[in-house]
């Protein structure tokens, strides 16, 4: 199992042909308790780096891109009812969508932990 | 509604306040609501029996009470009086809110919008009844073609978003007469520009390209480059922008979007800053709104409706939206109320009437009250207080853009030199709230950390701004002596305690419900 980062805070999961896609504790506790979170329709396509889902705080409110290109085969219908759980467990439990790869090939070009850990100067 | 309850008992962490049996904190008033305070059997007036009248509803007469409580004149007085005095206003002090420009609304204005041949009037009234109200419109428009330097004006837009809509739509029309309707769908929004602009964008149908800002808080003109190409529409750009700076290249951002074949929409909001010192006309501007309840002083933030006229260029000009004034041969001014009669391809119509008659003559009335050179002078001093804020404050507050040269009308500071004590923005401006501050804008814009937004306009004096430095300089000292409580547990002394802006956002509670109220009543 493999978890991969992107530099706008994304993080992915790889199970065979899925991509399990959600936001980052970093980000989470940047953007503070979530209070909306809005989720593709099931079957969508997107292109890598395209708006796929939007999550908002009291800060402010933020674009999801997709890290990588696919369809949605699921979303996590969990956390439009309850928000909290992008803060609860945003690596876990407050997973956003689930993508089937179109092009495996790109997820080469996501950054590791340690690598994600340095851009956000950790 | 229902905080005003938390006044009874406070709930808030920290040293409470005393309770009392009443629920008043001295001659602090409890609140209720009104649906708590009336009866359905009360009324503040005494209609006469109606008399021999027809009944012409037929089935429609309702057949049950509507439910609606009724207040004697008192107990509706005093309500809006306690709300009143709960609340805080650019008439009690300092409101430093970046990005709103809550200066003085002065009282003229409010003398001229009360005359009664301009308050009482009817939107449907014949023109020919109008002709002074018309007059009153074009002598506006006069003065905002004057200042910004273009070729035509839509009155009616009801304020700053509504007038960026009125101009993208402008600009929607003039590429559908051009044939690239279908072809030129792109918009390009800077990351330093209003978070309205992206959503007027999309509203209009375009599908928005953002670009990033450089390291000193303007647009990156590498990245417009790039985005440049035969499917742009536009460009969208707040200037002076939400870092409180100048896009001093706007002249070539301006020109670069005009040979790609896009129009230019340039955000007003922030027009306060640059009155009698710039024409936007002559920055190659194609379409702009001006929010004559910042720029001119007319009230909002609760204290009125905004109005947001949108000058446009020659290139807009024809598609403007109707209704619109035309003078006639006789000399008579009257409104084009139908596409069929204007000279030019109107859009197509904002609103049901003509705009906000009451800001017009508010606005107008600051203009002349001013004259040319104090509307100028006004703008001068928007930016001479925002720098004065600025170089009090940076040594204390980190400003990301101060190396960028001197700011416009707003000072921006990003919240590392509180984080580093354990606080963030949000604690600091509940601080302030104890400290008798209406708090300035928070986490916007987002292209700092933490951000702080202070815009203390044209109006304050310079003794005013020093004592709102004193204090922030006092917080920063807190804040570095460890003392984390005073900031966590703010604001003490306000009606009411910190609210849980979570719940309110997760679990609105967005009308009054009967069975609540007794619920809440029962625990």
């Amino acid at each position: 199992m493999t978890v991969k980062y992107t530099p706008d805070h994304e993080w992915v999961r790889l199970e065979g042909d899925l991509a399990i896609v959600g936001i980052t504790t970093y980000a989470a506790e940047q953007l503070g308790d979530v209070v909306y979170v809005e989720l593709p329709a099931l079957g969508k396509s997107f292109a890598k780096g395209a708006d796929m889902a939007v999550v908002e705080s009291a800060k402010a409110a933020s674009d999801v891109y997709a890290p990588v290109s696919g369809e949605v085969v699921a979303v996590n219908e969990a956390i439009v009812g309850n928000p909290q759980l992008v803060n609860d467990g945003p690596e876990g439990e407050g997973w956003f969508v689930k993508l089937k790869l179109k092009d495996p090939s790109e997820c080469d070009g996501l950054m590791d932990a340690a690598a994600y850990r340095t851009h956000i100067g950790g | 509604m229902t905080q005003l309850r938390s006044t009874r008992g406070e709930a808030g962490d920290g040293a409470p306040a005393p309770k009392t049996v009443s629920g008043s904190r001295g001659l602090l008033q409890a609140a209720s609501l009104l649906f708590e305070t009336g009866s359905a059997d009360r009324s503040g007036v005494d209609f006469p029996e109606a008399q021999g009248l027809p009944d012409r509803l037929g089935g429609l007469r309702r057949k049950a009470p509507v439910g609606l409580v009724g207040l004697s004149e008192p107990e509706a007085v005093r309500h809006y009086v306690r709300l009143s005095q709960r609340n805080y206003a650019i008439d009690l002090g300092f409101f430093p809110l970046g990005s709103c420009t809550m200066k003085h609304n002065p009282r003229l204005n409010e003398r001229m919008a009360r005359l009664p041949g301009l308050s009482d009037l009817h939107p449907l009234q014949p023109a020919s009844t109008v002709q002074g109200a018309f007059e009153l419109m074009a002598e506006l428009a006069h003065w905002l073609l004057e200042l910004t330097g273009l070729d035509a004006v839509a009155m009616s837009p009801k304020a700053g978003a509504h007038g960026e809509l009125c101009g993208m739509l402008a600009i929607r029309q003039a590429l559908i007469a051009r044939g690239e309707g279908e072809t030129r769908k792109r918009v390009i929004v800077p990351a330093s520009a209003h978070g309205t602009n992206p959503a007027t964008a999309a509203a209009c149908g375009f599908v928005v390209d953002e670009i990033g800002a450089t390291e000193e808080g303007r647009v990156n003109m590498e990245a417009l480059r790039e985005k440049l190409g035969p499917d742009v529409a536009g460009i969208m750009l707040t200037n002076p922008n939400t870092c409180g700076l100048f896009e001093r290249d706007i002249k070539e951002i301006a020109d670069l979007i005009h040979e790609a074949g896009g129009y230019f929409y340039c955000d007003g909001a922030n027009y306060n800053a640059i009155v009698g010192r710039v024409r936007p006309g002559d920055l190659g501007v194609d379409a702009m709104h001006i929010n004559l309840h910042k720029t001119f002083s007319t009230p909002h933030g609760g204290g009125g409706p905004g109005a947001g006229p949108t000058v446009l260029s020659a290139a807009l000009a024809p598609y403007a939206p109707i209704p619109h004034l035309v003078r006639r041969d006789d000399g008579a001014l009257d409104l084009i109320e139908h596409a069929a009669e204007a000279a030019g391809q109107p859009f197509g119509r904002m609103c049901a009437f003509h705009g906000q008659m009451g800001m017009f003559v508010r606005a107008l009335s600051y203009m002349m009250s001013h004259g040319a050179d104090g509307l100028r002078q006004a703008a001068e001093d928007a930016v001479l207080n925002a720098n004065y804020i600025l170089a009090r404050l940076k040594e204390r507050f980190n400003a990301p853009f101060a190396a960028s040269g001197p700011c416009m009308h707003e000072a921006l500071f990003d919240d590392s030199s509180i984080r580093a004590h354990g606080l963030e923005t949000i604690d600091l401006a509940k601080a302030l709230i104890d400290e008798g501050y209406h708090p300035f804008t928070t986490y916007f814009p987002l292209v700092v950390h933490g951000a702080m937004l202070i815009e203390p306009t044209d109006t304050e004096p310079k003794a005013e701004l020093d004592r709102f430095a004193d204090v922030m300089i006092a917080l920063a000292d807190r804040a570095a002596s460890g003392d984390q409580s005073h900031f966590k547990t703010a604001p003490r002394l306000a009606p009411v305690r910190r609210l849980d802006e979570t719940g309110a956002a997760r679990k609105p509670k967005l009308r009054w419900r009967p069975e609540e109220a007794f619920k809440h009543a029962a625990e």
